[in-house]
């Protein structure tokens, strides 16, 4: 992860260094040189796996495919989820690597017990895949609270891969999951580091709040 | 850092020292260096810098970068004080130099007169020790200006109706309107209220060495990556570097505060990065690590002078805890709103602030501001409707709808304060240094429950005349979890219902100062990073008075 640093340094030497007004007005070249930077680092990123096997991996990759499937537009196999997933048990989530060392073979005995003959996830259909997962996930789906952080150890495999495979498909490309930010295209999230308005839908147009309250006294009074 | 500083040795008797530099550490250590007074100010947090800031949130959210760490720092949780309580996350808190104000949402209005003296104007309350503030609005306001204009604050002066009265415009114009903040506007106007542009600690114009807003997105919880964010951080400490007279020690714990046998304060004991223990001397020690260490280290100061904790013969160190009330109800709508890009808050109406309660049948008040303060992250996990599924296609193809086209109205409002809630030593939990970890104790006042059912009410109506396709909340349920940490060490003239008094200085020892959160008299309507720091320029300022009047000794 040497590459995001570099370009953090150089953003911020940028805004730190340099009048603000002069990074202001040259907001554009820098980020235009920072996302080359970016993109010239990512291909070099190669795609080796620490923690799977390869059979695991691709067990994985089919779980993580149901959890966000490929259909009209492309899911977590696209979006590498399974090597962002690979990076986290072998750096800031080596505490769930027991999860998954435990929590992979139970779910191959479930395929076994359900699917007599088969013993591997990947090879079953989308259909029967679902059926097993629905049999792990026994969280009920009213009871979501607000969530400002993840729940690292959280015990249940399924729920642990179900966090990981979103996070993997939605964290800033830079960090090593979202494969050319291909959720955030799912997601409609523009992938740039800057914005300027108008923003969306309702914001064009706008006139100003002092001209907009004239506007609306207006409309009142002819009512 | 950005200029070298000054290296103290412990042993040399500083004129201060500040334990934190968060809102308030930060303010003082900028006014008082400025004064011509020598600063070590000690930091529990590392010291990171706009390269530090990621939009990673994996790194900064989940493994918490910038904040108390639930692992090394844990806390225990319960509801009333004859309970036992259990280990559970009970707060968030900036861990870092510039503390909180490093990943804010920058919200700062100004509290109002009627905070100042609520009590006086609505009597008593039953289970509540509302009480007024030695000091009024008026008394405030010149460091309101100081802070808008010093730390930079935009906005638009007389866009509200409630608002107080001020000395002097916003030093910048309001930060673009966003499309939750337009609909916001609309809407609420349609219903006879009175939104207005959210008064943010954000720059809209760049200021020397500080860039304009750059909409980037990543706000709430992440740090500026450009120093538009108006911090501690960038704003304060360092104008304290550059006067060469202020030393920034990170990752120094400070556990103790040491007095001599004449019960003067003589400096705080820390441990450094590798757990070596340090006292750092001073003539005279402010604290300002926030309302839960605040009163924590006063409570772990407890000695033969002071059984009961340092400062603490009113007994209240700790107690009157007031988190603020308040969460939002979330809307979809037809069209993309794209509030993903940029700030988090474009519009605030106050038309609730002052409510009849007679009226209304409870006390308190509040407001309402458009906002979006979700990641992609955190938006797939609580940003979609209740009943949306939790993986695959339908998961998907929702997530993919309704990322774009979401918006929350959040409710801010009062917490009365209320003499059990609180932050004590647990008796048994330690943190990773071996100290008693916190314990929250905390109930809601029930009208602080009614108020926010009261505001969901109003929130639901604005979503509703928006032309929401879909809107829900979760149920009013009673805290259990705060980041704002108030009144913990309240202010006031009487030394048996207070901690600290006007000027900041404890009761009990005479060159001991309080400063940030804990003392806040009453919580405002929520949002009150603003008023913390206004009272740190008016406690810079009264400090400044008392020691050169060589009034800081025993």
């Amino acid at each position: 992860m040497d590459a995001p640093v570099s370009r953090r340094s150089f953003l911020a030497h940028g805004a730190g260094g340099l009048s603000a007004v002069w990074v202001s007005a040259h907001w554009p070249a820098l980020l235009a040189a920072a996302t080359h930077a970016r993109q010239a680092a990512r291909s070099a990123v190669p795609a080796k796996f620490e923690f799977f096997g390869a059979d695991e991996a691709k067990e994985i990759d089919a779980i993580a495919s149901r959890i966000i499937p490929s259909d009209e537009t492309p899911g977590a196999h696209e979006a590498g989820v399974v090597y962002f997933i690979d990076r986290c048990l072998t750096t800031f989530d080596i505490d769930d690597q027991k999860t998954y060392r435990e929590g992979l073979p139970a779910l191959q005995a479930r395929v076994k017990e359900m699917f007599p003959g088969k013993s591997k996830f990947s090879a079953l259909t989308a259909e029967q895949q679902d059926e097993v997962l629905h049999s792990f996930d026994e969280q009920s789906p009213h009871g979501r609270q607000r969530r400002f952080r993840a729940s690292p150890g959280a015990q249940n495999f399924f729920e642990t891969l179900r966090e990981h495979t979103i996070e993997g498909f939605l964290v800033d490309p830079d960090y090593g999951g979202n494969r050319d930010g291909t959720g955030w295209k799912v997601i409609g999230r523009d992938r740039e580091h800057m914005f300027q308005p108008p923003f969306g839908y309702y914001d064009k147009g706008y006139p100003g709040w002092e001209a907009a309250a004239k506007e609306e006294m207006k409309e009142a009074e002819k009512k | 850092m950005t200029v070298d500083q000054p290296k103290y040795k412990t042993s040399d008797e500083v004129d201060f020292v500040i334990v934190g530099s968060g809102a308030a550490g930060g303010v003082l250590a900028k006014e008082l260096s400025t004064n011509g007074f020598r600063v070590v100010v000690l930091e529990q947090g590392p010291y990171l810098t706009e390269a530090d800031f990621t939009h990673n949130e994996i790194e900064i959210l989940d493994l918490d970068k910038l904040t108390n760490h639930p692992k090394l720092q844990p806390t225990t949780v319960r509801k009333t004080p004859d309970e036992k309580a259990k280990p559970q996350r009970a707060l968030v808190y900036g861990r870092c130099v510039g503390g909180t104000s490093v990943h804010f949402t920058a919200n700062y209005w100004r509290f109002h007169e009627i905070d100042f003296i609520e009590r006086s104007k609505v009597g008593s309350i039953p289970g509540s020790t509302l009480v007024d503030w030695p000091i009024t609005y008026a008394d405030l306001e010149p460091y309101y200006t100081k802070v808008e204009w010093e730390i930079g604050v935009s906005g638009l002066a007389g866009a509200s109706p409630f608002d107080p009265p001020r000395s002097k415009p916003y030093p910048m114009p309001p930060l673009p309107v966003k499309s939750s903040g337009v609909l916001f506007e609309r809407a609420a106007r349609k219903l006879g209220w009175h939104p207005f542009p959210a008064p943010m600690a954000i720059l809209s114009q760049p200021r020397p060495g500080r860039s304009a807003c750059v909409q980037c997105g990543f706000c709430l919880g992440f740090g500026c990556e450009v120093g538009a964010k108006s911090s501690s951080l960038v704003a304060a400490i360092r104008v304290a570097e550059r006067t060469g007279r202020c030393e920034i020690r990170p990752n120094s714990y400070v556990h103790r505060i040491e007095l001599d046998s004449q019960g003067r304060a003589i400096g705080a004991v820390y441990f450094d990065e590798k757990r070596n223990t340090h006292l750092q001397k001073a003539k005279a020690v402010v604290v300002c690590a926030n309302g839960a260490e605040t009163p924590r280290l006063l409570l772990l100061s407890a000695g033969k002078q002071c059984p009961d904790g340092l400062a603490n013969s009113s007994g209240l160190v700790g107690k009157n805890l007031m988190f603020n009330s308040g969460s939002s109800v979330t809307g979809l709508y037809e069209q993309p709103l794209n509030d993903y890009k940029g700030y988090c808050v474009s519009r605030v109406l106050h038309d609730f602030y002052e409510l009849d309660h007679e009226k209304v049948g409870f006390y308190g008040g509040g407001g309402l501001d458009a906002r979006y303060d979700f990641t992609p992250i955190s938006f797939a996990f609580g940003g979609m409707p209740p009943e949306t599924p939790r993986w695959g296609k339908a998961f998907k193809a929702t997530l993919a709808h309704n990322f774009t086209r979401t918006m929350e109205i959040f409710c801010h409002g009062t917490s009365l304060p209320v003499e059990n809630n609180s932050f004590s030593l647990d008796p048994e939990l330690k943190d990773a240094w071996g100290l008693p970890a916190l314990r929250l104790t905390y109930k809601d006042h029930r009208d602080d429950l009614k108020l926010w059912n009261w505001l969901f009410e109003r929130a639901h109506a604005v979503h509703e005349a928006a032309g929401a396709v879909k809107k829900w909340s979760f149920p009013v349920q009673e805290q259990q979890f705060g980041v704002h940490l108030l009144g913990t060490c309240r202010m006031g003239n009487d030394r048996k219902t207070s901690v600290i008094n006007a000027d900041h200085r404890t009761h009990d020892v005479k060159n001991l100062f309080l400063c940030d959160g804990s003392s806040l008299v009453t919580s405002g309507r929520g949002q009150p990073t603003m008023t913390i720091m206004a009272l740190a320029f008016r406690a810079a300022d009264r400090i400044t008075a008392l020691a050169k009047r060589g009034e800081l000794g025993a």
